[in-house]
């Protein structure tokens, strides 16, 4: 019985590590440009369509595979954001949110037009052989795709804290126009924002697409990576790497012993609370408002 | 002389530019008209289609009052155009109540649960309210899908016929019209009225409505609850035309393909919300035309083509018309017909 808890237990929270990944992509285009990204799960879905062309049409090894799909994963973010999302800066909510949804059905369109609408599982890669703690049992896709969540997540806090393109990037959240007139060359950085979530929606996608095969309906995941953001407070990296975790746990174990359709609902009820107790997430920053 | 030439301020002033109005209730007079003929000389699939705009109008024009006007932007809408559908569909089964009743029923129990889901904007604001909105649409979603004893689940409420005026599909044409009409005409007398206009207040800036004596909490509240009444209505009439309540019918998506056609349509104005919905309606009706008309080259099929098309089309309006039309095809209308600029367009979130 407790067994049985700890085991769902462990695969909810590896499960988690992909909606860190997606998460942490969110967080870091808000902060860094104020949109809030609907199209991040069609983000995700394009390179893991990438990715298992690569591998599976043109027949590369999985590593360059993998090179292959984050740069057309950046490339694709590229587009968006110089064709589209620049000229969007400072304009009401309710555009970037049905600019993003708008984009979101684009890329969704695309990928149905090339690559049609049945889910397709990808060739293995990741080692299969479960791994045993103690007693317990971790499926193996499961814990590698946590290990390299977990990596990228890693390298990409470190990178945010301490590398000169992370100072700028937190620089210009926290202040704009001082940033830009300290030197910071603001447009590189909204750019470089978006790269970095094209990156980390790239990471995602294809550790998604590895567990539970990619169609063009792939990027839904991404609505309940929202939850995990709004629990965390939209702003905070900290938050979101606690969030997407428990978020991660909370839906196996939903799953496991009440039903799938519990699924997607009892993380919004949560947040619902949550927001209703303290609006800007469990360790957002208080927001201040010019009046 | 001085009591013939109009200040050329005061109607600015009033948010009430000069215009032409013979232009304009000559173009209602002869949209009218053909509206109420139609049944003269249209296929069934005319009606069928009119029907169906005019149903979605009502819940675009029912959005366009929550995010449009009052700025508080909503994912959840159709989650209250199901409850809507729900409450009517039930009472239709249970009680056998008439097209009209149920209209009403729909709206008040969409009414009273977008007061519920209202709550949260009090506190919060932008985008997050929108994803707030998004556990309207998912924790409804739940109770269609899993309350079976009362939703039927999956499968939904199979629902009677309507025959109203004993004119079957034609009959329900004119409730339909008659019923949009109404609400269209109310609600744009709403923003002549104290309330209304405390929409737009709030929109601007809700700590100077309320600097200003704007009651924001019932402001806000009415404007979720009326939005989602406009929804139910819209639902019951969507329960009586299909015949078939199902959760399927309200899902994200279709919350998305309302705020499109208020987009598409032209944020703040009723004029708009009614041409957005009927273009984005009519939009896959006519790219399935076209592309069944086009050549089919060995094994293209239509089908496997048509959604992923619609998809992209679908997104690059929403695109290009917030790129270069922001005020949406009322924007176009204005230009055509040479209206005046509406004090040009708030911005401001």
């Amino acid at each position: 019985m407790l067994r049985q808890f700890l085991e769902f237990s462990i695969i909810g929270i590896a499960s988690g590590g992909m909606y860190v990944l997606s998460a942490l992509g969110f967080v870091i285009i808000f902060k860094a440009t104020r949109i809030f990204n609907f199209a991040m799960g069609e983000m995700m879905m394009l390179p893991a369509f990438i990715f298992l062309w690569a591998m599976a049409t043109v027949g590369l090894h999985w590593g360059l595979a993998l090179l292959v799909a984050i740069l057309g994963g950046i490339v694709i973010v590229l587009i968006l954001e110089r064709v589209v999302m620049r000229r969007m800066i400072g304009r009401p909510v309710v555009v970037l949110v049905m600019v993003t949804l708008g984009a979101g059905s684009v890329m969704r369109g695309i990928a149905g037009l090339i690559w049609g609408h049945e889910i397709v599982t990808l060739p293995s890669f990741i080692p299969r052989d479960p791994i045993f703690l103690g007693d317990i049992l971790i499926p193996g896709k499961l814990a590698w795709s946590f290990l390299a969540a977990a990596v990228v997540a890693g390298g990409f806090v470190a990178y945010y804290r301490f590398s000169r393109a992370g100072i700028a990037i937190r620089a210009t959240a926290s202040d704009l126009v001082t940033a830009e007139v300290l030197g910071v060359n603001v447009r590189w950085v909204y750019t470089l924002a978006w790269m970095l979530a094209g990156v980390l929606a790239a990471v995602a996608g294809i550790l998604a697409a590895s567990v539970n095969g990619v169609s063009p309906q792939l990027g839904f995941v991404a609505l309940n990576v929202l939850a995990v953001i709004m629990l965390a407070g939209m702003t905070s990296v900290f938050g979101v790497l606690v969030a997407g975790l428990f978020i991660g746990w909370l839906e196996t174990i939903v799953g496991a012993y009440l039903s799938a359709a519990w699924q997607s609902f009892l993380p919004y009820v949560i947040v619902l609370l949550v927001m209703m107790v303290k609006p800007s997430g469990l360790f957002g920053e208080e927001r201040v408002e010019r009046i | 002389m001085t009591q013939s030439t109009v200040d050329p301020i005061a109607p600015q002033i009033a948010g009430q530019p000069r215009r032409t109005p013979y232009f304009e209730w000559t173009a209602v007079a002869v949209l009218g008209l053909i509206a109420l003929t139609l049944p003269a000389y249209a296929s069934v699939y005319v009606l069928y289609m009119a029907s169906l705009v005019a149903i979605n109008s009502i819940a675009t024009v029912g959005l366009n009052l929550t995010v449009g006007y009052a700025g508080l932007l909503s994912i959840g809408h159709s989650a209250f155009i199901g409850v809507g559908a729900y409450a009517a569909g039930l009472s239709m089964i249970h009680l056998g109540t008439p097209l009209f009743l149920n209209v009403i029923i729909g709206g008040v129990a969409a009414f009273l649960v977008g007061l519920i889901f209202g709550i949260p904007s009090l506190r919060i604001k932008g985008v997050y309210l929108a994803i707030a909105t998004l556990a309207a649409q998912y924790s409804l979603y739940f109770i269609f899908q899993q309350w079976t004893s009362v939703t039927g689940g999956d499968r939904g409420l199979s629902l009677p016929p309507t025959d109203l005026f004993g004119m079957g599909d034609t009959g329900f044409y004119y409730g339909v019209l008659v019923i949009a009409a109404i609400l269209f005409v109310a609600a744009s007398n709403l923003f002549r009225t104290r309330l209304g206009r405390s929409f737009i207040a709030v929109r601007e800036r809700d700590y100077a409505a309320q600097v200003l004596g704007i009651n924001v909490v019932r402001a806000k509240l009415l404007a979720f609850g009326i939005g989602a009444a406009f929804a139910g209505v819209s639902g019951a009439l969507t329960a009586h035309f299909l015949r078939l309540v199902n959760p399927d019918q309200f899902t994200l998506l279709v919350s998305v393909f309302f705020l499109a056609a208020v987009v598409v349509g032209g944020r703040a104005s009723i004029v708009g919300s009614i041409l957005g919905a009927a273009f984005m309606t009519l939009l896959p009706e006519l790219l399935r035309e076209i592309l069944s008309a086009m050549p089919t080259q060995g094994q293209t099929n239509v089908a496997g083509l048509l959604s992923p098309l619609r998809e992209i089309i679908f997104g690059l309006l929403i695109i290009g018309f917030l790129m270069f039309e922001p005020r949406g095809l009322k924007g176009i209308l204005d230009r055509i017909t040479g209206r005046q600029d509406r004090a040009a367009e708030s911005e401001a979130d």
